[in-house]
């Protein structure tokens, strides 16, 4: 029997930044995990990431990852998305930099 | 050092030009990720958590001062103004843009330098001992053999396409301090009848299936050295298993086919290779070793040195930890820690950098090394030149006396940037080494390594730490298991496994519990955490990380 399916966001890297992104509902790549589309249908989750394995020339690696719900949009359920979502730990460097700033 | 001739040049201009037209064929969309992946994997970039890595090689560990120079250079136009010292003598950037990476590689390359096999399933960056040329231990310099094999192994058309990566570690000294033990091949220089030859140690490898080396060669001649790794990598390239990743090292191949039928291989093997190779290596060797001469080592009064001991307790700290005699007289071997309390070890500035490098031109011969222990070496420095050179370390932040122990932490990236990690290493190793600062207690414990992995692979030594840790994901939350009585040296052992894990809160009481059990146990203050283990053995340091299990037990 199949496990049972739990809500997702399409994600990956930015070819020319690296950078983590994520796939919203309009299909424009995001760099705020809030901004994704929640995906709670397991067959739309795979045309999804079809859609974002169709892009090679803007994104790498693309995968579903486990999502919540939060108030303000998607958020991470597992601590390695978690970390994606911010940067490094040692140094205020990545996505965590950009949103000091607009602070 | 080796100064690269028209031909190395010309060879990595070449590749930097390749490199270049397989970016911009990956940016228009001619290559897919999939086809580009070797290619920018063969030129040491990566893609991490949060952006592109490139993994530049730093061979067998030396480098010059305009080298360091330019990686700091590199570290402020194209990165975030540092560098990160590897566990193979590598530097690694952690933020580089894919169209800026050919550029990279051109500053690279105007200083000799490149990012070529830093990964892939090729012969890796070569590793060798960071005291190598000074140390008074040595009966020859192992760098030359070093800079043939990379040579040699560069490009290889043979092994390009191995089941799985290749490291090969040397050493010119007894004390083995380039952990030949846990590489595929380890070679170590011993002596018969006067001439110089090398044991040959063979799958010895860390990561999932942990194993220490076996000898497959007890002397091997220094003129057979090349024909007999090649007869290895052929054996090797041949048996290894394509069919499972995890099954492909060397160290696997040993095991599975018993050390006996390897050597029996490789003899055969060898036969032919030494035939092949008609002293065309022995001849690179020659003019190889005209780039390795000693420097012209200076007289000086150390009386100054010896005034400065006395008046200042703070250079006299330094000094007892971090020198180590040299094998000229009135020089030293220093030092210098990438582990300040609370830094991620390994990670320089781009000033530092700087500084170590103007260092390493006024005071040291313009030599450099990088530590497998993730530190920076000035192999040659004269005793009278000691305290003006402390004054600028410490004006920089790289006075810490602490090499060797409790917080010189080895700690691979972990998931703070690896892709493949399952827990971070970096924020355990500063509050460990930032607690035993606040304790105090750092210089009583005496020598001890800690080594962090943030995952199976153990690219932090984990496996062969006195204490190991090992961080995984159990069931979605961070968990360090610890090992115990690990050695990466002569001696060498694979720790073993104290009990469960431990969380990310309780890791770091759990080591001060495991320190002051030590320090109860030792029979004096002489006696070593690893000596102290292998005497008692793991019982009592168990019932110190569990004293629940000891009080259910009672």
């Amino acid at each position: 029997m199949s496990r049972k399916f739990t809500p997702k966001v399409v994600t990956a890297n930015d070819l020319l930044e690296g950078d983590v992104i994520y796939l919203a509902a309009d299909d424009r790549w995001v760099r705020d995990m809030k901004q994704a589309e929640f995906i709670e249908d397991e067959a739309h989750a795979q045309i999804r990431l079809l859609h974002a394995e169709q892009q090679p020339d803007v994104v790498v690696g693309a995968y579903l990852a486990d999502a919540a719900l939060g108030d303000d949009g998607p958020e991470p359920t597992h601590f390695r998305e978690t970390f994606r979502t911010r940067g490094p730990s040692n140094y205020a460097h990545g996505k965590q930099e950009k949103q000091a700033e607009n602070v | 050092m080796y100064k690269y001739n028209d031909f190395d040049d010309a060879f990595l201009r070449e590749r930097t030009a390749q490199f270049r037209a397989q970016v911009e064929r990956r940016i228009d969309g001619s290559l897919t990720e999939d086809e580009f992946k070797p290619l920018r994997l063969m030129n040491g970039l990566y893609l991490q958590l949060h952006a592109y890595m490139l993994r530049v090689a730093i061979p067998y560990g030396t480098l010059n001062s305009r080298q360091m120079r330019q990686l700091a250079m590199i570290a402020e136009r194209w990165d975030k103004g540092y560098g990160h010292f590897t566990t193979r003598q590598n530097v690694q950037y952690n933020w580089p843009k894919l169209r800026d990476v050919p550029d990279m590689l051109d500053a690279l390359a105007d200083v000799g330098m490149h990012a070529i096999q830093t990964s892939g399933n090729t012969v890796r960056n070569v590793t060798s001992d960071h005291f190598a040329g000074a140390a008074q231990d040595e009966i020859e310099d192992p760098r030359p053999i070093a800079e043939l094999l990379r040579q040699w192994s560069t490009d290889h058309p043979e092994f390009q396409f191995l089941p799985r990566k290749f490291k090969i570690a040397i050493t010119g000294s007894s004390n083995d301090r380039a952990v030949t033990k846990a590489h595929d091949i380890g070679l170590r220089m011993v002596e018969q009848d006067g001439q110089p030859g090398f044991e040959v140690i063979v799958g010895g490898g860390l990561g999932r299936t942990p194993m220490v080396g076996k000898v497959i060669r007890d002397f091997l001649p220094k003129a057979d050295l090349l024909p007999y790794v090649e007869a290895i990598l052929r054996v090797y390239n041949r048996l290894g298993r394509r069919d499972n990743k995890y099954k492909a090292r060397i160290k696997i191949t040993v095991h599975e086919n018993g050390l006996e039928t390897i050597r029996d291989l490789v003899e055969a093997e060898f036969e032919h290779t030494r035939a092949d190779f008609m002293g065309f290596d022995m001849q690179a060797l020659t003019q190889i070793e005209k780039h390795f001469q000693p420097p012209a080592f200076k007289q000086a009064d150390t009386e100054g040195y010896e005034a400065a001991r006395t008046a200042n307790p703070a250079f006299r700290a330094w000094a007892d930890t971090n020198l180590t005699p040299h094998k000229a007289d009135g020089y030293a071997i220093v030092s210098i820690s990438l582990k300040a309390h609370g830094a991620t070890p390994g990670d320089a500035t781009a000033h530092q950098m700087r500084v170590m490098a103007d260092l390493a031109e006024w005071f040291g011969h313009d030599e450099i090394r990088i530590s497998h222990e993730q530190n920076v070496i000035l192999p040659h420095v004269h005793r009278s030149d000691l305290p003006e050179l402390y004054a600028v370390l410490r004006d920089a932040g790289l006075a810490t006396a602490n090499i060797g122990l409790i917080s010189d932490i080895i700690a691979c990236p972990g998931m703070d940037y690896c892709a493949l990690a399952t827990a971070r290493s970096i924020p355990i190793a500063q509050e460990i080494a930032e607690r035993f600062d606040e304790l105090k207690l750092e210089h009583d414990i005496g020598p001890l390594k800690i080594k962090i992995s943030g995952c199976i692979n153990a690219c932090g030594h984990h496996h062969v730490g006195h204490i190991g840790i090992l961080g995984l994901d159990r069931a979605g939350v961070e968990n360090y298991q610890i090992t115990l009585g690990g050695d990466g040296t002569e001696t060498a052992a694979i720790g073993e496994r104290a009990g469960p894990g431990f969380s990310a809160e309780d890791i770091v009481p759990a080591i001060e519990r495991l320190v002051h059990a030590y320090l109860d146990l030792r029979t004096t203050r002489d006696e070593t955490f690893l000596q102290t283990y292998r005497r008692l053995g793991a019982q009592p340091f168990k019932s110190a990380l569990y004293p629940e299990a000891k009080a259910n037990a009672a």
